[in-house]
C-alpha cells in the first residue's frame, strides 16, 4: 500500500472499536459509541507516526485498540508480522514484550502502593527469568537510560514530580526491549518545560534502541517536532495521513486546515495576518454520527454529496492519504 | 563484600519496608494505645489464668455476691474480699476468673469469625468486581444471603449440625467450629459489596491498564495491583467485623444456642448479669468494658495500620 522501501512494523486495517450502550430497565443494547470506526494505517519501522485530533475523537481508544488492550469489534492488526486482531488475551501475553505503552497521566498510571523499582521490575517479573540481582541491575540501567537517579529506586511514585513519574512510565515501557511503543499523550499532563524534556528523551531513546512510536497527541507543534508522518483523526476516522512536512505545508482535508490554522503563532504580526478558520458547532456524538461524511456538519467547503455518501480513504498523492470528496472529484477528472 | 557495600550505598533505604510501616504506626497515638490494650487483654486471658489460679466454674455459695474491691472505698460495710478482687456472682463464682476464661473464648471466636468473614467477603468482592461475567451471579447471591433472616438461620444451623459436630470434635470444639462458621458465613456480605465497588473503580485506573499492556495475568493483577489498593476498606470492615462477631456470639449464647451454660464467654457473663444489674452493676460493667475496649482497641489499630500501610501517607 505504501510505496516506501521500508516494511511496515505495524499495519492496521479497517480497525473498529465500538462500545455498546446499554439502557433501560433490562439493560438492553440500544446502540454503540463508534469510538474508532474503520481506521487503517501503517507504521514503518523506526518512524514516529503522530496521531492528532481533538478531544474525544478516538485517538486514545485507537492506540489502546492497536495494542489489544480492548477486544476490538473488527479489523486486522499486524505487529511485527503477527496478526493479533482476534488473538485471545492469553495467547497475546507472549507477544506483549514487543509492544508497550506510555500513558497519559503519569499519576494514574503508576500503582501508588509499589516502589519505583517494583513498577519497573514488573515487566521483567512477568516475561523474563532473570535472577533478582540481574533484575535489580536492569532496573538500574533503565533508570539511568531515562535520566532518573538510581538511588530513588525504593521510593514511591508520589515522591516524584510529574516529569519524573513520566520517566518511570517510560522506563517501564522500555524494560522488555519493545519494538513498538504507543505514546498515549505522554506530555499532555506535564508543563511546557518538562514536555520538551520528555519529548527529547523519547527521541533519544528512539535513536538508541531503534524504537517505533505511535505518538498520540493533541499538541500539533509537538507532533510536528517529533513525528515523521502525521495522521489526523476526526470522530473515529482518519481524515488525512501525510508526511509531516507536506501536511503542515499544505493540508488537504478541510478539517486539517482548520486544525492547523488554530495553532497559535508566537509572532503577533503573523498571528494577525493569518486568517483563522473557525469551525462552527460541536463535534457530533460518536454514538450517532451524521450520514455521509462525518465532518459534513461543520465543514466550510461542504458539498451535497458529503451529506449522502461517505468519502473513501484513498491515496491522493504518493504517500498522502485523505478521505474527502473534494479530492475524489479532482482525482476523477485527472484520470 | 565490596559488591554488597556498593549496592547498599547505591540504593537508599534498602532497609526493611516493615520498619517504615512501624515508624508510621508509632506516630498514631490511638493505634499504639490500642495495640497496648490488645496485648494486655490477650495476655490477661491467656497468661492470666496461670497466675490467677481459680476455677471459674467453682461454686462457693458462702462467698456469693462479693462486691469488687473498690466498693470498700465508698462503703465500709460492703462485702469485699481480696480473694476475689472483681467480686463473685450470685453462685459465688469468681468474676475475674470468669472474665479470663470467657475472654479466651470470645476473642478466639471474634478473631476466627472475623478472619473467615473478611476472607469470604474479599474473595467474592474481588471476583465479582474483576470478572464481569461473575458479577451478576455473585452479587445476586450476596443479596440473597443478605436478605436471609440471620438469627433463625443460625438457630437452624445450630439444631442441624450441633450434634454431629459435637460427636466428631468434642463438645467445646464442635460448638466453637459451629459458631465461628455460622457467624463467618453470615457476615461477609458488607465486605463483599465494599470490595466489589472499590475493585470496579480501580479496574478502570490507568495502572491496571498498564499492567494489562505488560501482560500481567489476572491472578497477579489481583494480588499485586488490586488487593493492596483495597486494603483500607477491608481493614475497616475487619475491625467492625470483630465487634459484630463478639456481639453475635453473645446473642447466641443468650439464646442458649451457643456454648453450654457452664462455659463462660464475655457475652454470656453480660447477659447472665442483666437481671440484677441495679444491685450489682459491676457484673455488667466488667464484661461490657472488656468487649467495648477490645473493639475500640482493634478499631484504632486498624486505623493506624491503614495509615501505616499507605505509602502516600507514610513518611509525611
Amino acid at each position: 500500500m505504501l510505496d516506501t522501501e521500508n516494511t511496515p512494523l505495524v499495519s492496521v486495517r479497517d480497525l473498529k472499536m465500538h462500545f455498546p450502550i446499554h439502557a433501560g430497565l433490562l439493560r438492553r443494547r440500544v446502540g454503540e459509541v463508534k469510538a474508532v470506526d474503520g481506521v487503517s494505517f501503517d507504521v514503518i519501522e523506526g518512524e514516529t507516526l503522530g496521531l492528532v485530533g481533538e478531544s474525544g475523537c478516538g485517538k486514545s481508544t485507537c492506540g489502546r485498540a492497536v495494542l489489544r488492550l480492548y477486544d476490538i469489534t473488527s479489523g486486522e492488526i499486524t505487529i511485527d508480522g503477527d496478526e493479533i486482531g482476534d488473538t485471545s488475551q492469553a495467547a497475546l501475553r507472549t507477544k506483549r514484550p514487543a509492544m508497550q505503552m506510555v500513558f497519559q497521566d503519569p499519576q494514574a498510571s503508576l500503582n501508588p502502593r509499589m516502589t519505583v523499582e517494583a513498577i519497573i521490575k514488573e515487566p521483567l517479573d512477568e516475561h523474563t527469568k532473570l535472577s533478582e540481582l540481574e533484575k535489580r541491575e536492569k532496573v538500574g540501567e533503565l533508570m539511568d537510560a531515562v535520566g532518573l537517579n538510581r538511588q530513588f529506586a525504593k521510593r514511591y511514585p508520589q515522591a516524584f514530580s510529574g516529569g519524573q513519574r513520566q520517566r518511570i512510565g517510560i522506563a517501564r515501557a522500555l524494560a522488555l526491549n519493545p519494538k513498538f511503543i504507543v505514546c498515549d499523550e505522554p506530555i499532555a499532563a506535564l508543563d511546557v518545560s518538562i514536555q520538551a524534556q520528555v519529548v527529547n528523551l523519547l527521541e533519544d531513546l528512539q535513536e538508541q534502541f531503534g524504537l517505533t512510536y505511535l505518538f498520540i497527541s493533541h499538541d500539533l507543534s509537538m507532533v510536528r517536532h517529533i513525528a515523521t508522518r502525521v495522521a489526523v483523526m476526526y470522530l473515529g476516522k482518519i481524515v488525512e495521513l501525510a508526511p509531516r512536512e507536506a501536511l503542515y505545508a499544505e493540508p488537504l482535508h478541510p478539517y486539517t486546515k482548520a486544525l492547523l490554522s488554530a495553532v497559535p503563532d508566537p509572532d503577533p504580526s503573523l498571528a494577525k495576518a493569518s486568517n483563522r478558520i473557525v469551525l462552527q458547532g460541536d463535534v457530533p456524538s460518536p454514538a450517532n454520527p451524521p450520514k455521509g461524511c462525518n465532518f459534513c456538519t461543520r465543514c466550510p467547503s461542504v458539498m451535497d454529496i458529503c451529506k449522502t455518501t461517505e468519502p473513501t480513504y484513498f491515496e491522493v498523492q504518493p504517500g498522502r492519504f485523505t478521505a474527502c470528496h473534494l479530492y475524489e472529484n479532482n482525482n476523477d477528472t485527472a484520470e | 563484600m565490596t559488591d554488597t557495600t556498593m549496592t547498599a550505598t547505591a540504593v537508599e533505604k534498602s532497609r526493611n519496608q516493615w520498619f517504615d510501616v512501624w515508624a508510621q504506626f508509632r506516630t498514631h497515638k490511638g493505634a499504639v494505645a490500642g495495640l497496648a490494650f490488645l496485648v494486655f487483654i490477650t495476655l490477661f486471658v491467656t497468661v492470666g489464668p496461670v497466675l490467677w489460679d481459680v476455677d471459674p466454674g467453682k461454686l462457693n455459695i458462702r462467698n456469693k455476691d462479693v462486691r469488687p474491691i473498690y466498693m470498700a472505698i465508698f462503703d465500709s460495710d460492703a462485702k469485699v474480699s481480696w480473694g476475689s478482687p472483681m467480686g463473685t456472682d450470685n453462685l459465688g463464682r469468681d468474676i475475674m476468673a470468669n472474665i479470663m476464661a470467657g475472654g479466651r473464648v470470645s476473642l478466639a471466636v471474634g478473631w476466627t469469625a472475623m478472619i473467615l468473614a473478611v476472607f469470604i467477603g474479599t474473595l467474592i468482592g474481588v471476583l465479582a468486581g474483576y470478572f464481569k461475567r461473575l458479577d451478576g451471579l455473585l452479587m445476586r447471591f450476596t443479596d440473597l444471603v443478605l436478605a436471609l433472616p440471620l438469627l433463625p438461620l443460625l438457630l437452624v444451623m445450630m439444631l442441624l449440625f450441633r450434634d454431629p459436630l459435637r460427636a466428631t470434635f468434642g463438645p467445646e470444639n464442635g460448638i466453637f467450629i459451629l459458631i465461628v462458621t455460622g457467624i463467618g458465613i453470615t457476615s461477609w456480605m458488607q465486605t463483599a459489596r465494599i470490595v466489589r465497588g472499590d475493585v470496579m473503580a480501580l479496574k478502570e485506573r490507568e495502572f491496571v491498564l498498564a499492567a494489562r499492556s505488560i501482560g500481567t495475568p489476572a491472578h497477579r493483577m489481583i494480588t499485586r495491583h488490586l488487593l493492596p489498593n483495597v486494603m483500607s476498606p477491608i481493614m475497616v470492615s475487619a475491625t467492625l467485623g470483630l465487634a459484630t462477631a463478639i456481639i453475635t456470639e453473645s446473642a447466641l449464647s443468650f439464646l442458649g444456642l451457643g456454648f453450654p451454660s457452664d462455659f463462660p464467654t464475655w457475652g454470656k457473663i453480660l447477659f447472665d448479669s442483666v437481671d440484677r444489674m441495679t444491685a450489682f452493676p459491676e457484673r455488667v460493667i466488667w464484661p461490657g468494658l472488656a468487649i467495648s475496649l477490645t473493639v475500640l482497641a482493634v478499631n484504632y489499630i486498624g486505623d493506624g495500620l491503614r495509615d501505616a500501610l499507605d505509602p502516600r501517607i507514610r513518611g509525611q
